[in-house]
């Protein structure tokens, strides 16, 4: 399976999703007016992986900034790695936040308590 | 006398202000708003924990405006173009102020005005729980609003969202939103 991979821009985050050693990122700014169009190759990409997902999928997500137009979008795709987990095969979520960011933790606690996949804080000190 | 929007936006536009717009609210406005505002924060090495916050309520600000911006009165067709919306950020004193205005119909101010009171009667834990709820819940819309932007912002900035409407016709009224971020947050 093909790699996915977007180039980030001022409003829109860098991704790689990697189907060879199951590492999925996402990383940067995510505060397009309209995320819908954005996120779609994201959400089908992870469809098509979860037919035949490796045994361990590592997700890495480190945002500075999301809109909440972004944040029904990251949910969705964590929807599908929702399902992924509850086949066989493994799924953990390192939630990335700089130390400061008390908005970006509690977001990503957000996501937790909805999404049943295990996840890791990950604090960044600069 | 009806609501002059040009006085009322050099009174908003004085001192320790940032940034002052007012016109057609664009992706690209946003997009240069955006820019300036971080330079603007930069320049004055503005505490990152601010920096972030005032960074995370002007997207949701900007956005909706630009999401629910309603048609311009006729008797201001001819001087604006349609996306009318006004914004000024000000650092004053303890806190940055973000101020957004737009022409909504007098019809719509019902709505607007019971879920801002809404939101403003509840506690951070209750905001917390209508955040996820709507996340969770509902869809967005085509144009890829959620529903979620002044839940967003009550709940990060800890303020209660400043309202007014100023009637400027029959039909139409002008909607100013403050929204408050201290820098002694949290």
């Amino acid at each position: 399976m093909e790699a996915l991979s977007i180039e980030g821009t001022a409003k829109t985050p860098t991704v790689k999703f990697n189907a060879q050693d199951g590492v999925i990122e996402i990383k940067g700014r995510s505060i397009p007016e309209n995320s819908i169009e954005f996120y779609k190759p994201l959400v089908e990409w992870l469809e098509q992986y979860s037919s035949s997902p490796l045994d361990l999928t590592q997700v890495n997500v480190q945002l500075e900034y999301f809109n909440t137009s972004s944040s029904k979008c990251i949910l969705d795709v964590f929807k599908k790695l929702e399902a992924i987990h509850k086949g066989k095969s493994e799924v953990i979520i390192n939630w990335h936040y700089e130390e400061d960011d008390e908005d970006m933790l509690e977001a990503g606690e957000d996501y937790e308590s909805i999404i049943r996949v295990p996840f890791k804080m990950i604090e960044i000190v600069e | 006398m009806s609501f002059d929007v040009n006085e009322y936006y050099s009174k908003l536009n004085g001192d320790d202000v940032l940034i002052a717009y007012k016109g057609n609210v664009s992706s690209e406005l946003i997009s240069n708003v955006l820019e300036v505002v971080e330079a603007r924060m930069d320049d004055i090495s503005e505490d990152s924990k601010i920096r972030k916050k005032v960074y995370n309520v002007l997207v949701e600000s900007l956005q909706n405006l630009y999401h629910h911006i309603d048609v311009l009165p006729p008797g201001m067709q001819n001087e604006y173009e349609e996306k009318f919306g006004i914004l000024v950020v000000s650092r004053i004193k303890t806190r940055y102020r973000i101020s957004t205005g737009n022409f909504v119909q007098t019809s719509k101010i019902d709505v607007l005005k019971n879920k801002i009171d809404k939101i403003n009667s509840m506690s951070k834990e209750e905001l917390k729980d209508m955040y996820k709820f709507i996340l969770n819940h509902q869809r967005l819309s085509d144009k890829g609003g959620g529903g979620l932007g002044l839940v967003d912002i009550a709940r990060k900035t800890g303020n209660p969202l400043d309202y007014a409407f100023h009637e400027y016709d029959d039909e139409y009224s002008f909607f100013n939103l403050d929204v408050h971020i201290d820098f002694n947050y949290g």
